[in-house]
């Protein structure tokens, strides 16, 4: 059989991308944020402060509090006040209202949100205009109407509210992940204390001033900042009825034995390691686009990003060298210009984690390809990177790098790359890309994961259950499964 | 010299326009104000149109995203609470009392922010994945039916209008309604307030008129998909089921007290869609075992 030539894929062009940078002064941002308990803004009882930084310059943005032990016993406090005196004696149809209202005005102010979102996480202001801040408002203007609803989510039970959440969110979706978090937990009815990753508080910071506009009873929700001990102490307070958790596999590892023998609920959404499989009758260049997207999408600081590629041999030339070809096309650079794919990395600890995965997977033997862009000299960046022949047993085929790293494998049979794709510890997402409906169908009942797209990828809605099985946590966010979480029967 | 108040012309709404009856005919409606309003006494052939605009909005609107059908009429109940004075002073001259306008109005809000909200929910409830014995992957989903023709309400001027117009959109269906006789002029401001409320010209139509009259045009024309009546009229209601049969519209007499908060719920909203169930073949080929 004769060869088949792969061509190159011909994004050539004579333009070049003039910059086309976001606005940034119509924000809204002060030089110091204070912890927002019980609707108001309050100095931290540790009266210390610590900076923001933007991960794309390094500059200073503003200073946020540090809390302690103190400011989290009155956070509770606080949501225990409003949780007795207002917010579970409210007419449940009145207390959607308050939510609409934050959907509304998060609408509002989306664009000053997504600018602050990027400054401070790094991330393409592509991404957080398009996806972040308008997922978040539907996120609150869902659950909004749950909240008179609950009766006929779960039929012949009478649900009720735990109490006070306590909620302790990553820094890859700060806002987004903010709203998934408190727009369930007020629909059903219960308070919240809610903590922002370190490196991303403003956006949180900014929804507390939103959640001050909306009127919404003091004390419902309060959102207090800082690092690790913060969230440690709110997971061991003796008021908190249920624990929500978005991070790391360790952390939630902690948390489920931290609050072990107590009537404390739980859900944990951990990390992943998903496996984007292309069968040989996938739409190819649509396979691509979507690879590209599955793992570069937020620079790779996504759980459930599709990390490691399983390529069916018959079309593994054709996809790598295609893949190489889209990856020199990728705008790596400063992520308020409107034409960056690939933003800052969050951190300079997250930096770090991730030049030290790239020298793991050369040192196993792995062979990195790397987009021959140029990246800023300031700023945390890193290039898109590609491991060829990558094994099962490789670190950076089992370990989540959280950046934008892509580890490829080949296969040969479903057989094979069913086993391939589930025996790892995670099981939050997968990608299947096949013109076969029926695959699809076999793939998705057998592949050990809580999402599985279907010749698409990194596709999120509120009305969408979104969770992992095995080491990925438990539990689910988003839509009616999403209510669950947050009540008692 | 005291300024004279402008008065309104009550017309009538279809596919988006305020136009007068086709038929240039009226009924006068004496206020308590002892003003009188020329109401439109809408003709057969005003229903016809209103149902051409109606099939003609269909196809979009049924194919906006849910959550867009929710922000939309999410915006009908923003509009609403603005408008609130109007409404007071409008079921006022129709003989409210303060509280009873009051109540009136504000059930009509909540009750258009409760359907807003059931938009992108009642499918997760009503749909299913059947587990049949062979290899396919089978699920059933709820699908709006199409142009609903409603008799409202004789009994309420808002509240009994807004309870059936809303759950019928919010399903993704398109509607006309003949608003209550002897209390016209609120449908028709509430017509002004979905006309600005960004609902797309055509999903809701509105025309004034006589029960008596319409009544057998609404349920014999045979491209409505399901007629409503609100009134318990019983040769009324046994016209309209036998001339429902001619295209075998569905029929719901739905003779019920609005202002009763039991009466609102996701049954008003499957009443008026169709279940279609897909088969898709699942491959039956690699480990059948899962070791993970």
């Amino acid at each position: 059989m004769a060869k088949k030539e792969v061509k190159k894929l011909e994004y050539f062009t004579d333009w070049k991308y003039a910059p086309s940078p976001e606005a940034t002064d119509h924000i809204r941002l002060q030089k110091q944020y204070d912890l927002f308990i019980n609707g108001k803004f309050v100095k931290p009882n540790s009266g210390k402060y610590f900076d923001t930084i933007n991960p794309a310059t390094e500059e200073k943005i503003s200073s946020i509090a540090e809390a302690n032990d103190k400011d989290v016993d009155s956070a509770v406090k606080a949501a225990r006040g409003a949780y007795d005196k207002t917010w579970s004696k409210m007419p449940a149809k009145e207390r959607a209202k308050y939510i609409y209202r934050i959907a509304r005005l998060i609408q509002e102010r989306a664009r000053e949100l997504s600018v602050i979102e990027t400054l401070d996480g790094g991330k393409s202001i592509r991404e957080s205009r398009d996806i972040d801040v308008p997922l978040a408002a539907n996120h609150f203007f869902y659950y909004a109407g749950w909240a008179d609803k609950l009766e006929y989510a779960f039929p012949n039970r009478n649900p009720k509210s735990l109490g006070v959440a306590g909620q302790v969110i990553p820094w890859n979706f700060p806002l987004l992940m903010a709203a998934w978090k408190i727009a369930p937990a007020l629909a059903t009815g219960n308070t919240v204390v809610l903590k922002p990753a370190e490196t991303t508080s403003l956006t949180a910071l900014k929804l507390a001033e939103i959640i001050q506009e909306s009127g919404l009873p003091d004390g419902v929700v309060n959102i207090i900042t800082g690092h690790g001990p913060v969230g440690a102490s709110m997971v061991n307070h003796k008021d908190i009825n249920k624990i929500a958790f978005t991070g790391s596999t360790n952390v939630g590892k902690w948390i489920q034995k931290a609050i072990a023998g107590t009537d404390k609920k739980l859900t944990l959404e951990l990390g992943g390691k998903a496996a984007n499989i292309i069968f040989e009758d996938a739409p190819i260049n649509q396979a691509v686009e979507g690879i590209i997207n599955g793992i570069f999408f937020n620079q790779g600081h996504v759980c459930c990003a599709g990390s490691r590629l399983f390529v069916q041999e018959s079309v593994a030339e054709e996809v790598i060298k295609k893949l190489k070809d889209r990856l020199e096309t990728l705008i790596v650079g400063d992520p308020l210009d409107k034409n960056t794919d690939i933003g800052a990395i969050n951190s300079k600890m997250q930096l770090n984690k991730i030049n030290q995965y790239l020298k793991i997977g050369v040192n196993d033997g792995a062979e990195m390809y790397q987009s021959s862009c140029s990246i800023p000299k300031k700023g945390f960046f890193v290039r898109p990177t590609l491991f060829l022949n990558t094994s099962q047993s490789h670190r950076i085929s089992q370990e989540e790098i959280f950046g934008p790293v892509l580890a490829i494998q080949t296969f040969r049979t479903i057989e094979e790359v069913i086993e391939k794709a589930n025996n790892i510890p995670y099981g939050l997402s997968a990608g299947v890309w096949t013109d076969k409906g029926s695959r699809i169908f076999n793939l998705t009942s057998k592949l050990r994961a809580g999402v599985v797209w279907a010749n698409t990828y990194n596709k999120f809605d509120p009305t969408s259950p979104f969770g992992g099985y095995k080491e990925s946590g438990f539990g689910r966010e988003g839509g009616l499964h999403g209510l669950m979480p947050y009540l008692k029967f | 010299m005291e300024r004279i108040e402008v008065l309104k012309t009550y017309k009538i709404f279809i596919g988006g326009q305020f136009p007068r009856t086709e038929s240039g005919r009226f009924y006068p409606l004496k206020l308590k104000n002892n003003m009188t309003v020329n109401v439109s006494l809408s003709s057969r052939k005003d229903f016809r149109n209103a149902v051409i605009a109606a099939r003609a909005a269909f196809s979009g609107w049924s194919a906006r995203a849910a959550f867009n059908r929710g922000q939309i009429l999410y915006r009908i109940a923003e509009m609403l609470e603005g408008r609130k004075e109007q409404f007071l002073e409008e079921l006022k001259q129709l003989g409210y009392t303060p509280a009873a306008a009051k109540k009136e109005v504000e059930q009509s809000i909540d009750r258009l922010v409760y359907y807003a909200g059931w938009c992108d929910k009642y499918q997760q409830l009503f749909s299913s994945v059947n587990p049949v014995a062979t290899s396919h992957f089978n699920f059933s989903v709820p699908e709006p039916m199409g142009v609903v023709a409603i008799l409202a309400d004789e009994s309420s001027a808002l509240l009994g209008l807004v309870s059936v117009i809303a759950p019928a959109i919010a399903g993704g269906n398109t509607c006309i309604l003949l608003a209550s006789e002897s209390k016209p002029t609120c449908s028709i401001t509430f017509a002004e307030v979905i006309a600005t409320s960004d609902v797309p010209g055509g999903v809701v139509n509105i025309v004034t008129g006589s029960r008596k009259e319409l009544h057998s045009h609404f349920s014999s024309h045979m491209d409505v998909n399901a007629i409503i009546n609100c009134n318990s009229e019983k040769d009324f209601n046994k016209t309209i089921g036998e001339n429902a049969s001619l295209n075998v519209k569905r029929v719901f007499i739905w003779n019920r007290n609005w202002s009763d908060e039991k009466e609102q719920g996701p049954y008003y909203i499957t009443d008026l869609q169709e279940i279609k169930t897909t088969w898709h073949p699942i491959e039956n080929i690699g480990i059948s075992g899962i070791k993970y």
